[in-house]
């Protein structure tokens, strides 16, 4: 595959910093849940995007092993996670996340 | 071992433990008929494997040991489950299979009408297999397991009826008293351990038979005095036989075989295994003779001014251990286990025999409103008398043999010994007649309509007697000799006559008192003044107790260790802890804001420094 090696290891890193950048970024200035939600599937994925550009590069499948696992684990995360901002909202009728701040004290 | 067969021993153990597992379980929602045929036929099964095993083994001129697995390892020391039978608990074997058959089947019958038929068989079941346990182990340890089995036996059916205060407390008592002997034990335990390297009972006799007499005290002597602290707490003697008279709290049946055929002459059973140990020990033997003269006297007195049927039994269960001590002491140990023979016949057949009457007068059991029951319970009146006799020690039943081979053995070690020993005797044959005069004679006192027990009661008490009556012609010393050495058996005839004179002495007074001048026992009381005072006081034993240990141990508890130890020190640490914890979580309680963003910058500021650290140090190699 001479065209993807073509590509050096390092923009799939930066690529992967920034979406990661960008992910917490947007976890930490954006009140919408659902954002912040996306905000953090982001990150897991720039995690994984440097798992495989890692694994491609060191030529061992271990990376992509752990980018399934992220997978899995993102994907069980966004069920119980969308049915957890699901019944908040039905609850509160709001979805700003400084809202919802009951345990304070 | 060649040429062994295996004869199953564990079965022995098994069948009262199933017995007592199903009842313990299941038992409440079986009909009593069921649990009855299944606490007896236990017992039963494992008299039968005891008489099969006994068949097959023969003349028994070696130990059958059987070794299952190895239960402790500890570096050199090695303790297996191991049982064994030889000539000594062969007989223990059949007395505690035996009789314990026949109380079964009484107590099926004696507590028909009680709450709890299940939970008592599951006990009396459980009971069993301790005992068997105890008799069967090879090693000092498993011993030790059936020696506190039977312990927690005798203390959960003591305190049977635990609704009333004074079955808990007789309980405690004896589970208290108990364990000052059990500590003895455990500590001659410890002592075989680190000077013979082993518990197995075979290796410990063998290394003990190579040593010297110990004259003058030694490792012997101490291990063989512990052994006797232990035998004391189990077997009543003085100065432990308090929680004995109090454990007639529990149901008779209980009385009869745990606190008179078995279980209280588990430590006549260990001193008389432990033979070589004290045949080594002549001091140990000197105070072994003398706490049963000193326990077979003043139980003996302190009988005669009971008035609970049940209490001047169980004086008399005291007197005669201390006997079973005396031949011990003196070296007869065949006289002293055919003396646990022959009690667990008359003394079994006294308890049910008084369980009887007091089945049939609905739970009297005192003996001043008794009286005139000769011809209303008359099968419980000719088999308790049998049993009086017997104990009495009148020729030629049970009593008499073993109680004249005691003597005589008594007689060629120190004449004293003897003659205080006749004078018990005569002591003994006026308070158990002075029981059945005032129960069975004269004009009937009680207010209840008595009548005669049921078949399934008074058929062990038939059986009983004839065992009491013929049951000094069992060969049992014969049957002992090898395994202790021979004891010149002086066969004076002036010395039993005299012995059975006293005994004959003692039945006269009480008839003269109690039947032919009824009433008159108040004006000999009250002219014997202070003496009678002290006996009916039970020399105040109980009362000394409480003075010198009990009352400073409850002082001691409350003013050091409840208002010192448990308000200062461990309610003080734990509010102390308290206040610790909560300083700290207020102090963190300000990082809580409850801002999910907050938390999230923490995090990223976090991974920062981490990485800042990281590069600043060179990364990761």
């Amino acid at each position: 595959m001479p065209q993807l090696n073509a590509v050096p290891l390092s923009w799939y890193l930066m690529l992967s910093a920034i979406l990661f950048t960008l992910g917490v970024a947007g976890f930490l200035f954006r009140r919408n849940i659902i954002t912040v939600f996306m905000s953090i599937e982001l990150m897991l994925n720039a995690v994984n995007l440097s798992f495989v550009a890692f694994s491609h590069h060191l030529r061992q499948v271990d990376g992509q092993i752990f980018t399934f696992f992220v997978m899995v684990v993102a994907a069980a995360e966004a069920a119980v996670g969308l049915a957890i901002i699901l019944t908040v909202f039905k609850n509160r009728r709001t979805l700003s996340i400084d809202e919802v701040s009951s345990l304070k004290n | 071992m060649p040429n062994q067969p295996d004869l199953q021993l564990w079965l022995i153990l098994f069948f009262p433990l199933l017995g007592a597992l199903i009842n313990g379980t299941i038992g409440r929602r079986l009909s009593k008929g069921v649990i009855g045929t299944i606490a007896i036929g236990s017992v039963a099964l494992s008299f039968l494997w005891v008489a099969r095993a006994l068949s097959e083994l023969g003349q028994l001129d070696s130990p059958h040991i059987e070794r299952y697995f190895n239960w402790i390892t500890s570096g050199d020391l090695k303790i297996g489950f191991d049982l064994s039978i030889d000539r000594l608990s062969s007989i223990m074997l059949l007395v505690v299979t035996g009789v314990g058959t026949l109380i079964h089947v009484y107590a099926v019958g004696y507590m028909d009408h009680e709450e709890g038929f299940w939970r008592f068989f599951s006990y009396l079941n459980l009971f069993m297999f301790f005992m068997l346990i105890l008799v069967l182990a090879q090693n000092f340890l498993l011993l030790f397991v059936g020696w506190e089995g039977v312990g927690l036996c005798s203390y959960l059916l003591i305190g049977f009826y635990f609704l009333e205060k004074f079955a808990g407390d007789a309980a405690k008592k004896a589970f208290i008293v108990n364990r000052i002997g059990d500590f003895g034990f455990s500590l001659a335990m410890l002592l075989i351990v680190v000077h013979f390297g082993s518990l197995d009972m075979t290796e410990v006799f063998e290394a003990a038979r190579k040593m010297p007499i110990e004259a003058s005290g030694g490792v012997l002597t101490t291990v063989a005095l512990l052994l006797v602290v232990g035998a004391c707490g189990k077997s009543a003697q003085v100065p432990l036989y308090v929680w004995l008279p109090d454990a007639m709290a529990g149901p008779t049946p209980v009385s009869a075989l745990i606190h008179a055929a078995t279980m209280v002459t588990a430590g006549v059973y260990v001193v008389a295994r432990s033979s070589e140990v004290f045949l080594k020990a002549p001091i140990a033997m000197e105070v072994v003779a003398v706490i049963g003269l000193i326990t077979a006297v003043v139980a003996a007195l302190i009988g005669t001014a009971q008035n609970d049927i049940k209490k001047v039994f169980a004086y008399s269960t005291v007197s005669q251990l201390g006997y079973m001590f005396v031949a011990l002491g003196v070296g007869a140990f065949s006289a002293g286990i055919f003396h646990v023979v022959t009690h667990a016949f008359f003394k079994a057949l006294l308890f049910l025999g008084a369980g009887s009457v007091i089945h049939a007068l609905h739970g009297e059991q005192d003996l001043s409103k008794m009286g005139g029951l000769k011809s209303k319970i008359p099968i419980t009146y000719g088999t308790l008398m049998i049993g009086a006799v017997a104990i009495a020690g009148v020729w030629p039943f049970a009593g008499f043999h073993s109680k004249d081979a005691i003597l005589l053995a008594a007689h060629a070690h120190a004449p004293w010994m003897y003659w205080v020993g006749v004078f018990t005797a005569g002591l003994t044959a006026f308070y158990v007649f002075r029981a059945i005069f005032l129960c069975f004679f004269g004009e009937y006192r009680g207010k209840a309509h008595p009548h005669e027990s049921p078949a399934i009661m008074y058929m062990p008490l038939v059986i009983l007697a004839l065992l009491s009556v013929a049951g000094g012609y069992l060969p049992v010393m014969d049957w002992l000799a090898p395994l202790y050495p021979a004891h010149e058996e002086a066969h004076d005839l002036t010395l039993i006559m005299i012995s059975v004179a006293f005994a004959f002495g003692g039945i006269f007074m009480a008839y003269f008192v109690y039947v032919l001048n009824p009433g008159s026992a108040d004006g000999y009381a009250k002219s014997l003044g202070g003496i009678y005072r002290a006996i009916a006081g039970k020399f105040y034993v109980d009362e000394a107790y409480d003075v010198a240990i009990v009352h400073p141990i409850e002082h001691g508890s409350r003013s050091v260790l409840m208002n010192g130890v448990e308000e200062v020190v461990v309610e003080g640490g734990v509010n102390a802890t308290v206040a610790v914890s909560r300083s700290v979580g207020g102090a963190l309680r300000f990082l809580q804001a409850g801002n999910i963003r907050s938390y999230a910058l923490y995090v990223l500021l976090g991974a920062v420094i981490f990485l800042g650290v990281m590069a600043a140090g060179g990364g990761i190699r």
